[in-house]
């Protein structure tokens, strides 16, 4: 492994054809992407650059690295970021068992140098996802979880492999990719991410759906809904989020709502079933009792 | 693309580049570099996603994302084969006419203005029933071309003339009378259903309307900046139009769209906040030497202290008093400056806040009864007791109220904020109250939302106060008062 040349970005298969062609596919895996996401997907494939997708919790961010995963027909190799993250759970780490029982197994047969040399070799890394997703001989899509979780200092753990798609290893060289996989990194934008990450990246942002497309994410999402129901539903979350609420109801949610409204065989929505229902909608007692109230007072 | 289209394409960019950094967003070489690879992969044609690839590689931050679009807007806007002007600057009248026979056609409707051959041949009249029926059926088409028209008709557009696309943007909507359009959209709503509508269907219904209205008021505001761009140039334009960050908007001269944007970046900041400063409090990890343990540990090494342990460092949170004057022109900085306060109240032991005109009250309760800090602030401004005499700032009174009330719980763990910008009205200062205070308290601070160049101008006796405290720092936008506040933690 030690060595091997990756290919240049010009050799890179073109994953997509064109804009619409990612749109109309995500469209099949029902993921409706808008002209943003769909532009922003294809852009990355061409210019081999990782794509940071910002905004609210619940609104299909992870989702859509599944998606083009899907799509793209390629596995999905996954690092969830947490605050604690380092090198030997993010990058590579040596087995150190295995080393020990190697030096233990021909003790005094080998020289030093040999026994040296052999114990920092291919057999004894233990890849985790980053080095993995560059190895990888078959496609992959990496998803980097999260990333504003981890602390500022190891936000530079991802930095190389991010703009030149290597790993340097002390004790073996540089790795560097047999082929430069889409990557996606998620923030819930908790912090500020450092201006070196931003850089690396073409940047999108995720916002609350608008209504016609929630409508018909909603659509897609919950079978045998009709199309008045969804309608109404995609109106009275617009209303919701219109509020000044400590946490907006998320796509998501809005999709547990209606399948909630199909089991109780809802057809229209009213006063009395939205109220009943708002807690699956909002998490928050005050959100709940503020939207309640508005809901049924007209200004 | 050939090589001269591409050079074209270059020099344009590198302009509208030079745009953004001059509206203060910070774009770097690389980035500059990415548009560059990127507008080679997406057609210029297609308008929505060749402005998406160029943000994309821009545009690093969702609250930049407004300044960027009002830029791209003006930058591109003559630049898109839909929206050609012709030589003088008017919208091509051949598509208008095209666009209203179509719209005929489609409506057979044949209630008298069938006659009317164009857009132009109508009364103001006709022209606002018009629109309200676009908007009622929500005709993306129509509405545009309205929009179009009603800029042309109302605005009262000179080339030339010296006046932003505000002005024009006002005669144009007090012609149209939008408000009154949404009650007459909502009766005549009304009068079409046939069962009574409920309440929440009437307010979904208000907001569908609501909604439209706005996308028409941009659609209008967007044909003047097309039509002004026309007349000025693009690189004019860009520099007018402008609209300041969110961080950079001054809270004395905020319009309305501009507080709200401000509320709107206001939680995303203190989220970040609160979590820098917890990290910061962790952070600082060695506390004192912890002998004892440090002796237990030896005991591994043979009795020498090789390995030196320190005590979990326990730094006491500052106790906090905000004095805030809420008089008209300071009122949105004391607003702010109490919502950031109390969106991080965890960061402090405690946070009491006291809110004053000439009389002063203390708002602490408020706050306490609910855990939203709209309602609360709301609470404060109807509620709070702070009229003595007239109603006009008079710092001087309402410190010695303070003092005479509340001194008594001021003690070395407090730091005491003071806001406004000490227009005193030329009532008796009574600094000696702040020099008493800072003798007292571990901290005293002034925040002014002035720029400074206006301390101590006019009746601004600022200095007079601020030379008792620890310092005067000037908060004209949220940015100074984040920094102030990071620090203050």
């Amino acid at each position: 492994m030690a060595g091997s040349v990756g290919l240049m970005a010009s050799e890179q298969v073109q994953r997509f054809e064109s804009v619409q062609m990612v749109r109309d596919g995500l469209r099949d895996l029902d993921y409706l992407a808008d002209d943003g996401i769909a532009g922003v997907a294809y852009l990355a494939d061409r210019l081999g650059k990782p794509v940071l997708v910002e905004g609210p919790a619940g609104t299909g961010k992870t989702q859509l690295a599944k998606s083009i995963a899907e799509l793209t027909g390629a596995r999905l190799v996954r690092l969830q970021c947490y605050e604690g993250l380092d090198e030997s759970k993010a990058l590579f780490e040596w087995n150190y068992k295995k080393q020990l029982l190697r030096i233990q197994a021909d003790r005094g047969s080998d020289s030093w140098t040999e026994l040296h040399d052999d114990i920092f070799s291919d057999e004894f890394l233990l890849t985790r996802p980053l080095l993995e997703a560059i190895t990888a001989d078959d496609p992959v899509v990496l998803l980097i979880d999260e990333v504003d979780r981890v602390e500022v200092e190891t936000e530079a753990l991802l930095l190389e492999i991010l703009s030149d798609y290597q790993v340097s290893i002390p004790e073996l060289g540089t790795i560097e990719a047999k082929q430069i996989p889409l990557v996606f990194l998620t923030s819930n934008n908790t912090r500020e991410l450092s201006e070196a990450l931003k850089r690396r990246c073409l940047y999108l942002h995720v916002d609350y759906p608008s209504m016609e497309r929630e409508r018909e994410i909603v659509l897609a999402k919950v079978p045998d809904i009709t199309e008045n129901l969804a309608d109404q539903i995609a109106r009275v979350v617009r209303s919701i989020r219109s509020m000044d609420l400590k946490k907006a109801p998320s796509v998501s949610e809005t999709l547990d709502w209606a399948r909630t409204l199909m089991l109780l065989n809802i057809e229209t929505i009213d006063e009395e079933i939205a109220k009943e229902t708002l807690h699956i909608l909002l998490k928050y007692q005050t959100d709940i009792a503020k939207a309640a109230k508005e809901l049924s007072v007209d200004e | 693309m050939s090589a001269t289209e591409q050079r074209g394409m270059l020099d344009l960019l590198g302009g509208f580049v030079g745009q953004l950094r001059e509206a203060g967003l910070p774009v770097s070489l690389t980035e500059n570099l990415d548009a560059m690879e990127a507008v080679r992969h997406i057609p210029i044609e297609d308008r929505e996603a060749f402005k998406y690839a160029l943000a994309a590689s821009l545009i690093k931050n969702q609250a930049h994302w407004r300044t960027f679009e009002t830029i791209f807007e003006v930058y591109f806007s003559l630049r898109g084969p839909e929206y050609a002007l012709d030589r003088d600057g008017e919208a091509t009248e051949g598509d208008l006419d095209e666009l209203w026979r179509e719209m005929q056609d489609a409506s057979q409707s044949g209630d008298g203005r069938g006659g009317a051959g164009s857009l132009d041949a109508l009364t103001p009249e006709e022209i606002a029933h018009l629109l309200m029926q676009s908007l009622m059926q929500g005709d993306q088409a129509l509405m545009r071309a309205l929009a179009r028209q009603a800029v042309q008709r109302f605005a009262g557009m000179e080339p030339g003339r010296p006046v932003g696309g505000t002005y024009y943007l006002y005669r144009t909507l007090r012609n149209l009378d939008l408000d009154g359009m949404l009650d007459k959209m909502m009766e005549a709503a009304a009068q079409q259903s046939v069962a009574p509508s409920t309440t929440l269907e009437q307010r979904l219904e208000r907001e569908e309307f609501e909604h439209r209205i706005a996308e028409f008021k941009a659609e209008v505001e967007a044909e003047i900046r097309r039509r002004l761009v026309a007349d000025r140039g693009a690189e004019a334009m860009a520099k007018t139009l402008r609209k300041p960050l969110p961080e950079d908007v001054e809270f004395m001269h905020a319009s309305r769209d501009e507080m709200q944007s401000l509320r709107k970046a206001l939680q995303p900041l203190t989220r970040k906040l609160a979590a820098r400063l917890a990290r910061k409090r962790k952070h600082q990890r060695r506390g004192p030497l912890d002998f004892r343990s440090t002796v237990r540990h030896s005991l591994s090494y043979g009795g020498v202290p090789a390995e030196p342990k320190f005590k979990f460092p326990r730094p006491a949170k500052p106790e906090l008093m905000v004095v805030a004057d809420i008089s008209g022109s300071v009122a949105a900085f004391a607003r702010f400056t109490l919502m950031l306060v109390y969106a991080i109240s965890g960061q402090f032991s405690k946070v009491r806040s006291f809110v004053f005109i000439d009389g002063i009250d203390e708002v602490t309760d408020y706050f306490k009864s609910t855990e939203d800090i709209t309602e609360a602030i709301h609470r404060v401004n109807t509620e709070a007791d702070v009229v003595w005499v007239d109603g006009h700032s008079d710092y001087g009174h309402a410190f010695e109220v303070f003092w005479e009330r509340y001194g008594k719980d001021v003690g070395p763990k407090t730091t005491v904020l003071l806001l406004g910008d000490a227009r005193n009205n030329y009532h008796a200062s009574q600094a000696w109250v702040v020099k008493e205070m800072a003798g007292v308290a571990r901290h005293v601070y002034w925040l002014n939302p002035e720029p400074r160049s206006y301390w101590n101008t006019g009746d601004s006796i600022v200095g007079e106060y601020g030379r008792h405290t620890d310092g005067v720092y000037e908060c004209r936008n949220l940015r100074q008062l984040e920094s102030f506040v990071e620090k203050l933690a």
